[in-house]
């Protein structure tokens, strides 16, 4: 019987049935959490005054929902363009160690660069965090298509998603829409607060979280970058202070 | 209309910056410097900047809502959330359900 279930688990996986195991994985929850949250942003974007087309196109680009949300809040806000690209592009800085220590891990020597370069445009949290656990027993040349099955699949449900949030949200009653439209907070409250397991996510999120609307009161438009730089410098500085007394 | 597009276009240039960047600099860097800590303090600090914003002065319809309302519904999420297993969609469901039925009730 054992010998039956090693025969099976060390059957090595062809890039094409790791590439299927991914989208079924992405199909899961990963997928449904995934597509609420891009709802939510449709109905935020339509209730912003963007088009369709726009809406999708955040989702398609920028492929990061947090970034997207600041996107949105700060042009209503009217927040100069610049200060915009600015904090949707810090919000991103942890794509950085995800791919550093991501590529390790998918990359076989055949690969080609614009194959990496291109699947590098469909990493976020979630594709990033089921890779490193899904490859770790995958041999390597099929690691890659796992990585590509599950993120593009994860890519395609959240541009559907936002365009049935969008269309849906349109066609409402209005109690239908506050719940849509208050669905992208609720959903991050949850997951910061899930997410604070560490020190140093603790401080930076209280810190932000008192700095947020204070700085709101003072200025709209600089309040999320200012939010972040100000919360997060104070945060890891108490992290820092946390860190040194206990060791 | 024409400057919104290249807003987006330039935000989502701006975030594939540090997903290229990765794929250029694996191997070379370390990822668990001190720069890398603050730069993810920064990052999580202007998400929870930003949601703490919305639920407690939030824009558009959400403003037709009372704080005491948004609070408790953020609550009922993460309770939700904790009794489910750490099931994010419960979670989010029952703070969307209950944010709906106190709007209903009064």
């Amino acid at each position: 019987m054992s010998f039956v279930v090693d025969a099976v688990y060390l059957s090595p996986m062809t890039p094409a049935a790791a590439r299927r195991l991914g989208m079924r994985d992405a199909l899961g929850v990963p997928g449904a959490v995934l597509a609420a949250g891009m709802m939510g942003f449709g109905a935020l974007a339509l209730e912003s005054g963007l088009s369709l087309m726009m809406a999708l196109a955040c989702t398609a680009g920028i492929w990061a929902l947090p970034g997207q949300i600041v996107l949105i809040e700060m042009h209503m806000s009217g927040a100069p363009g610049a200060l915009t690209v600015l904090a949707v592009t810090l919000t991103a800085a942890r794509f950085l160690p995800m791919a550093v220590s991501l590529m390790p891990v998918i990359r076989a020597p055949g690969d080609s660069r614009t194959t990496l370069y291109t699947a590098a445009q469909l990493l976020a949290m979630t594709s990033w965090a089921w890779t490193m656990r899904r490859c770790a027993d995958m041999p390597r040349e099929s690691r890659l298509a796992y990585f590509i099955g599950f993120s593009l699949t994860c890519w395609t449900v959240g541009i559907a998603a936002t365009a049935a949030g969008y269309l849906l949200a349109g066609s409402f009653s209005p109690l239908m829409r506050l719940g849509f439209v208050f669905l992208n907070p609720v959903y991050f409250v949850v997951l910061l607060i899930a997410d604070a397991r560490t020190v140093l996510a603790v401080c930076a999120l209280a810190c932000g979280a008192i700095a947020g609307p204070l700085l709101y009161y003072a200025n709209p438009q600089w309040s999320v970058l200012l939010a972040g730089l100000i919360g997060g410098t104070a945060g890891y500085g108490l992290q820092r202070i946390i860190r040194r007394r206990r060791a | 209309m024409l400057e919104l597009w290249l807003l987006v276009i330039a935000a989502a240039l701006g975030t594939y910056l540090w997903r290229g960047l990765g794929v250029l600099l694996s191997g070379r860097i370390k990822v668990n410097s001190e720069l890398f800590n603050w730069v993810a303090c920064v990052a999580y600090a202007m998400v929870a900047g930003l949601i703490s914003r919305i639920v407690i002065v939030p824009g558009g319809m959400l403003a037709q809502t009372a704080l005491a309302e948004r609070l408790v519904a953020c609550a009922l999420a993460v309770a939700a959330y904790y009794l489910s297993r750490r099931n994010l969609l419960v979670g989010v469901g029952a703070g969307v359900a209950a944010i709906m039925a106190m709007v209903a009730l009064h």
